[in-house]
């Protein structure tokens, strides 16, 4: 009986805090009235349901702890790490197939293409931060330097996707060198801060350089990949892919096409980094992560290994800006600011920083889910803040939080999260 | 033949002298052990020799082949040129990964000049299959050296900790130095890991290398040191075979101060 | 000359505002190691409870009572807010890794954003200048220099807070259980401190800082709107981060220093790119200093 009333007692108090917390914002309205200046109108009822809806989730929280059935973790993780193995294939044969799935919408490849874009983003961070340790909060930098890269180039040069797509990602790297020298022996958060300095430099250029950028109206007319040259017009007729094969031109043509080239990107990232992860550098790299003192005794030159992890993600990030210009054919400085690298950052960190396998579980729930919530779209931001803040506190390590050595004399054993150093910078 | 020549070496922080005009050499092939109460200086002495502080004055060379001044090399060339290796106070492990990968990370340089600015290795050509097989039986040696064969695919982080001290000395071998430093390399370990700890150390002599240590655990420094440079508030003042160290009263009266009582016991420790 | 002296009096006023929301960031930071970011959204809370304070009281034609009240008040619920913010999405993640609090940080900060917004509108709020006039500092060559009674109101306020701020943190013991746990928890709990509660207030306080910072803000610049903590966030982590990280007189020397340089970028160069200026100017003394300006140079025990 006493657990019931401290349950209450509790519950009330939580709806007491949040009374405080909503009544000015939720039990109140500004507008502005007639006479031009501001006027407060009560929503009471808006303010009552708020509070009231507190007092009962706190209740059903205080009741799942009291009454959770103990340790189901345990067999759900067994479980999981034994389907594990199939999870990856499995997706790996999705991905292929799914443009051609029959009655599929075009959205869906849409969508599909969207959230591919997004493991690759996370997969090139992934370098940074989950392989390296390295807090970088400015990713969208280089994504942006990739998009405007290729807009500048087509639209001045007129050179086309395929010739600016290697350009993209070497002026990005390079661009992650520049960058990177001064600043990668910062301390972690100091590190993080300069790096978000940058991504908010590289937006207000972009926003303010006219003459060259746009500014904020952007790049209109950036060519659209082709195939071998030839090129996805509604048009039909010679030169275009349906008037070479034969075929009534259909949107969903091109957004194929667009979805098989975003796809063999991404794979292409992973391909190198499961590479470098066996190579000698990407175990220094996960060595720095661990301990960088240490790294520095055994003669690895510490500055150098941070250098190549920014440059090598930001190379990635490059590759994924130049795609993203091609994708609209329209870029403009609103796709790149922090909440850009916000969410990739949360991509990386939800997915179990350093799993491959996670960013891509993780890009799905991210992108995938708001994409679907439509219906909901001014709730959309708060849902999606609310939920990065809830799946931290639920799991602060992500999806996969396992690591698997890259070598072993017997047999690799998954070593846990608690293990594993996160970086100090 | 010399090995290591500390020459003057100065440390001061601000106000605080904490190294005083050191001088000291030490022979190739012997285990040459650092001593001295605590705050003596051993430590900082240490980490200027492996180039974690830069000296205010002074000069450390290492003679092996061509003399090299270690005090101006930068950070990780210590390990990569002057072929110095060394073990940390707090172990230092790459806690996530295991024995075996430890181990290999040590062997760094070696393996990514075989994979060509990492490019020939991506794509999985040159030599580097057959330099990280060699890197892995030179691994493999190390782990039976220090009994941790069995361990090798486990999470460094989960080794006790007895074991986690020799895996720190077996992947600072694997940098092949001439010159290892440990830094209290038999703190918290109990007599029989002591005993142990003191076979590997002489058996890594016997292969060639030079051990330098500071030490606190006299069992292990008179058993096996062949010289022993004693420090007190900064000073040396003491250099010698642990025969001469352990009756020179000096040395005696920096661990006790100037009273006699339990003089009797250090007597029996030394 | 003048056109310089009307920019170093705009940018101290500034930097005023930034240094109060800076002590704020560094306090939190100093105490838990976290970079808390949703704390520019704690400000931009304050701002609108100040306006929804001044839009209740219009009646009221005491001035300085409304704006007491405003201060008063809105402090309080941030207070409240910092405090909540704390319990619900950092404390659960306490002695875990990095990585974790700050993705949940970023959240709480989308979460609040979205919150006014949602609640509020997307719209700007505007009111009147509270404090009309001001003093002419000197002219030349046409030039008036002025300083507005509003400018001296807000460094008035704000020197008094951190005046009473400072009072708190060197001399009564809430200061000193504050200080230990910065310096080292576990040791602090070991001395029977309670370092959850003393957690809690700091950010209570932080919070409050921040309130106050919102209401200066509102009543400098006349027009407010969801966004603004973004925006200030930055600049007062970038203040913080300046004047070194962990070190409150750092982080009021941060704040000035960046309010100087938007004020004479603005006024001598392009408003546009003002706010480059700050991040740069950051990511040269960072190149020099790594520490910051007033930080304490972490030597790494090896």
């Amino acid at each position: 009986m006493t657990r019931a009333v401290d349950m209450l007692k509790d519950a009330a108090a939580v709806a007491f805090f949040a009374l405080l917390i909503f009544a000015p914002f939720l039990g109140l309205q500004l507008s502005d009235n007639d006479a031009g200046g501001l006027s407060l109108s009560a929503r009471p009822a808006l303010l009552a349901a708020a509070v009231g809806l507190t007092f009962l989730a706190r209740i059903a929280m205080l009741l799942w702890h009291q009454y959770r059935p103990a340790a189901p973790n345990v067999h759900i993780a067994a479980a999981a790490q034994k389907s594990g193995k199939y999870i990856a294939p499995a997706l790996l044969v999705f991905a292929l197939v799914m443009p051609f799935l029959p009655g599929l919408p075009n959205a869906y490849i849409d969508l599909g293409v969207l959230i591919m874009t997004y493991v690759m983003l996370g997969w090139g961070l992934n370098i940074v931060v989950g392989l390296a340790g390295l807090l970088d909060l400015g990713y969208v930098a280089f994504y942006a330097v990739g998009a405007y890269s290729f807009a500048l180039l087509a639209t001045n040069f007129g050179l086309g996707f395929w010739e600016c797509l290697p350009l993209a990602g070497i002026l990005a790297a390079c661009w992650g060198t520049f960058l990177g020298f001064p600043v990668l022996r910062l301390r972690g958060d100091y590190l993080a801060i300069v790096t978000l300095a940058f991504g908010e430099i590289i937006r207000l250029i972009i926003t303010n350089w006219v003459s060259l950028t746009g500014g904020p109206n952007g790049i209109t007319d950036i060519p659209r990949p082709t195939l071998f040259g030839l090129k996805f017009s509604m048009a039909g007729g010679p030169g275009t892919f349906a008037g070479f094969f034969g075929l009534d031109p259909h949107p969903s043509q091109r957004i194929t096409f667009l979805y098989y080239i975003i796809l063999a990107l991404a794979l292409l990232t992973n391909w190198v980094t499961m590479r470098l992860r066996r190579q000698p550098l990407g175990r220094a790299w996960e060595a720095l992560r661990e301990d960088e003192t240490a790294c520095r005794s055994l003669g690895i030159n510490v500055r150098n290994t941070k250098l190549t992890a920014f440059a090598i993600g930001a190379m990635f990030g490059g590759f994924a800006g130049c795609f993203f210009a091609a994708r609209d054919g329209f870029i403009s400085p609103d796709s790149f600011t922090f909440m850009e690298s916000a969410t990739v950052l949360a991509i990386v960190v939800l997915g179990g920083a350093g799993s491959q396998l996670g960013v891509v579980l993780a890009a799905c729930v991210m992108i995938g889910v708001p994409a679907m919530l439509q219906s909901l779209q001014i709730y959309r931001m708060l849902i999606f803040g609310a939920a990065l803040v809830v799946i931290m506190v639920v799991k602060p390590r992500g999806f996969i939080s396992t690591r698997r050595p890259t070598v072993a004399l017997r047999k690799a054993k998954e070593i846990g999260a608690e293990l594993i150093a996160q970086g100090r910078g | 033949m010399t090995i290591l020549q500390v020459e003057n070496l100065t440390m001061r922080f601000g106000g605080l002298t904490a190294v005083n005009n050191v001088s000291f050499t030490a022979q190739q092939g012997n285990i040459t052990a650092i001593i001295g109460p605590n705050g003596a200086g051993k430590t900082t002495l240490f980490n200027c020799i492996t180039g974690f502080y830069k000296p205010t004055s002074g000069g450390i060379t290492i003679m092996h082949g061509k003399p090299l001044r270690l005090d101006k090399l930068p950070g990780h060339a210590i390990a990569r040129k002057g072929r110095v290796a060394r073990t940390f106070q707090n172990i230092r492990l790459f806690g996530g990964m295991t024995a075996l990968e430890n181990l290999l990370v040590a062997q760094h340089n070696k393996l990514q000049a075989a994979t060509g600015f990492g490019v020939l290795g991506i794509l999985g050509i040159g030599k580097y299959r057959a330099e990280e097989r060699a890197a892995i039986e030179r691994a493999k040696y190390w782990l039976a050296q220090t009994g941790l064969l069995e361990r090798a695919d486990d999470p460094a982080g989960a080794l006790p900790y007895g074991a986690q001290r020799r895996l720190e000395i077996a992947r600072a071998m694997c940098t092949e130095p001439v010159l290892l430093c440990l830094d209290e390399p038999a703190a918290g370990l109990n007599p029989r890991e002591s005993a142990a700890l003191n076979e590997l150390l002489l058996n890594i002599r016997a292969d060639g290398t030079s051990l330098l240590l500071i030490e606190h655990d006299m069992g292990v420094v008179m058993k096996i040191s062949d010289h022993i440079v004693v420090l007190d508030h900064g000073k040396k003042i003491a250099d010698g075979t642990p025969a001469e160290i352990r009756s020179d009263p000096h040395v005696i009266a920096a661990y006790l101060g100037e009273g006699d009582e339990g003089l009797e016991e250090t007597e029996t420790t030394l | 000359m003048a056109y310089a002296l009307q920019q170093l009096v705009n940018g101290l006023t500034l930097g005023m505002i930034y240094g109060l929301i800076a002590v704020g960031y560094t306090m939190v930071y100093g105490i838990i190691g976290m970079i808390n970011f949703a704390h520019g959204d704690v400000f931009m809370i304050g701002a609108f409870i100040g306006i929804i304070v001044l839009t209740a009281l219009t009646g009221v034609t005491s001035v300085p009572l409304g704006l007491l009240a405003a201060l008063i008040i809105s402090a309080a619920l941030c207070g409240v807010y910092g405090f909540s913010i704390e319990r619900v999405a950092y404390r659960p993640l306490r002695g875990s890794f990095r990585l974790a609090p700050l993705i949940s940080a970023i959240g709480m900060s989308i979460l609040l954003e979205n919150y006014v917004q949602t609640s509020q509108g997307a719209l700007e709020r505007a009111i009147p200048n509270l404090i009309p006039g001001g003093i002419t500092l000197m002219q030349q060559d046409g030039f008036v220099v002025q300083l507005s009674w509003m400018q001296l109101a807000i460094v008035i306020v704000t020197l008094v807070v951190l005046g009473i701020f400072t009072y708190i943190v060197t001399r009564t013991p809430l200061g000193r259980a504050m200080r230990a746990v910065e310096q080292d928890a576990k040791m602090a709990a070991l001395l029977g401190i309670d370092t959850s509660r003393t957690i809690s207030i700091t950010f209570i306080i932080g919070s409050a800082l921040a309130a106050i910072a919102g209401v200066m803000f509102l009543l400098y610049y006349g027009v407010i709107d969801f966004y603004i903590g973004f925006n200030a966030g930055i600049k007062a982590f970038t203040a913080a981060v300046l004047g070194g990280i962990g070190s409150l007189p750092g982080a009021v020397l941060g704040g000035l220093l960046i309010g100087l340089i938007e004020a004479f970028w603005s006024g001598y160069a392009t408003v546009a790119y003002k706010d480059a200026a700050v991040y740069s100017i950051l990511a040269i003394v960072l190149m020099f200093m790594p520490s910051g300006l007033l930080g304490r140079h972490e030597v790494e025990k090896v």
